[in-house]
């Protein structure tokens, strides 16, 4: 296997960890991920220097948010597959409350505050990632972790029950 | 008691848990911290979040690397359209604007558009291989007329591929209203055991895609995007035999014809 190959295959688990907290579903996540290998193999020619890892989540960053413009023209879809299966309250209510709160983020700031607190990226990478400037990622990252503040603290969106 | 110091702006508390403060600043926001306790359970609120976070996603890196995502496979079925592939690339670039990396802002459609797609091509299968006076509107004994048909009607070439190989013949084929209304494809083929298969194809905006499978009951579904057609291959959930049917009609659409030869 190429250099190539090698740093882009040893990026795989942690593109998933990413995807599958970006998205909160298996299944998408790992079509996100086959979606942004199949991209890297094919654009190998331009990848010249620098960082395989933040080359690798700016594809996999834009292709989520190329997805999440298809969702938002379908609507319905949208608010179904973001639904939490009813009666949604077992043993693992930290878990699923932090996944409720990441879907109440906007896109740009889930991607940001997930880069630096679950990927480990400084700064200065996600603004290369995101492709904005550092003050842009910052204020992401604030409103993010203060959205996430309200949610857990309890200031919850009331949530829409069908009868 | 009056703060001596400058107020912490909130970006340096950011930067302080995040480990990008500079060596010389921690001191004084940890002073500011201890001084603030609003702030510092602000500090400690966005530190339990990311341990949530953590807590929840961290062991997706842990977890086996699904067949799916197998760079061996991705790079063989890349391979076989390096044109293409090209192609993209340069397209890429030029609706971009030149964007800086590839993959920046130039794929429409996407996942959840195929996602549609494919579900709509399932139905057409349940709902079509069931039949059994009327499959199909053109019966498979009249290839020629049922190709010219079909591409005459939905604008670009249609082939039936021969999954003989396969132990496939051809039933026949029907066109179907398609997503958007612009039409599609659906021929459909018979295995020895009366097992059906069936090829939807339509025009498609969603970015080229690798083989994907899907699973849906008793049906499974390979499908990719390619040169701005959709296809949907359908059949019984048994991955590898389908799998082996989607790469044969794969390869017969990328065969080169006089047309794209010339």
């Amino acid at each position: 296997m190429s250099a190539f190959r090698n740093s882009v295959q040893a990026a795989i688990p942690a593109l998933r960890r990413y995807a599958r907290a970006l998205t909160r579903d298996a299944e998408i996540a790992d079509d996100l991920v086959q979606d942004t290998l199949v991209r890297a193999l094919r654009s190998e020619h331009l990848f010249h220097e620098g960082d395989m890892r933040s080359w690798l989540y700016t594809i996999l960053t834009n292709l989520n948010r190329n997805r999440l413009r298809t969702l938002a023209r379908r609507p319905t879809l949208a608010s179904i597959e973001e639904e939490d299966p009813p009666g949604a309250s077992g043993p693992d209510t930290g878990a699923r409350d932090i996944e409720r709160a990441l879907a109440t983020l906007v896109g740009d700031q889930r991607a940001a505050l997930l880069l630096v607190v679950l990927e480990g990226l400084s700064y200065r990478e996600v603004a290369e990632v995101q492709g904005v400037p550092i003050g842009t990622v910052m204020s992401r990252l604030a409103r993010a972790r203060a959205q996430l503040r309200a949610y857990l603290d309890g200031e919850r969106p009331p949530i829409r029950r069908v009868k | 008691m009056v703060d001596r110091d400058a107020p912490i702006p909130e970006a340096e508390l950011h930067a302080y848990v995040d480990g990008e403060l500079p060596a010389d600043r921690r001191g004084a926001v940890e002073a500011w911290l201890t001084a603030h306790p609003q702030d510092a359970a602000r500090v400690a609120a966005w530190r339990a979040q990311a341990d949530l976070i953590n807590a929840r996603y961290a062991d997706v890196a842990q977890e086996p690397i699904p067949p799916q995502l197998d760079l061996d496979r991705l790079g063989r079925i890349d391979r076989r359209r390096p044109l293409l592939a090209i192609a993209a690339v340069v397209a890429a670039f030029v609706l971009g604007g030149v964007a800086g990396w590839f993959g920046r802002d130039t794929w429409a459609g996407g996942i959840s558009g195929m996602r549609m797609f494919t579900a709509d091509a399932i139905d057409a299968h349940k709902l079509y291989v069931v039949e059994v006076r009327h499959p199909v509107e053109v019966a498979g004994s009249e290839q020629a007329h049922l190709v010219q048909w079909l591409s005459k009607r939905l604008g670009y070439e249609v082939r039936a591929p021969d999954l003989g190989a396969m132990g496939l013949k051809l039933i026949g084929g029907r066109l179907l209203p398609g997503a958007s209304g612009a039409g599609a494809a659906l021929l459909m083929y018979e295995g020895p055991s009366g097992e059906r298969f069936t090829i939807y194809c339509a025009r498609s905006q969603s970015p080229e895609s690798a083989l994907r499978y899907r699973e849906a009951g008793a049906v499974a579904a390979f499908y990719w995007v390619d040169d701005n057609k959709g296809f949907v291959v359908s059949g019984p959930a048994d991955r590898d035999r389908l799998l082996g049917v989607a790469q044969s009609v794969y390869d017969q659409e990328n065969a080169p014809t006089d047309k794209t030869r010339g």
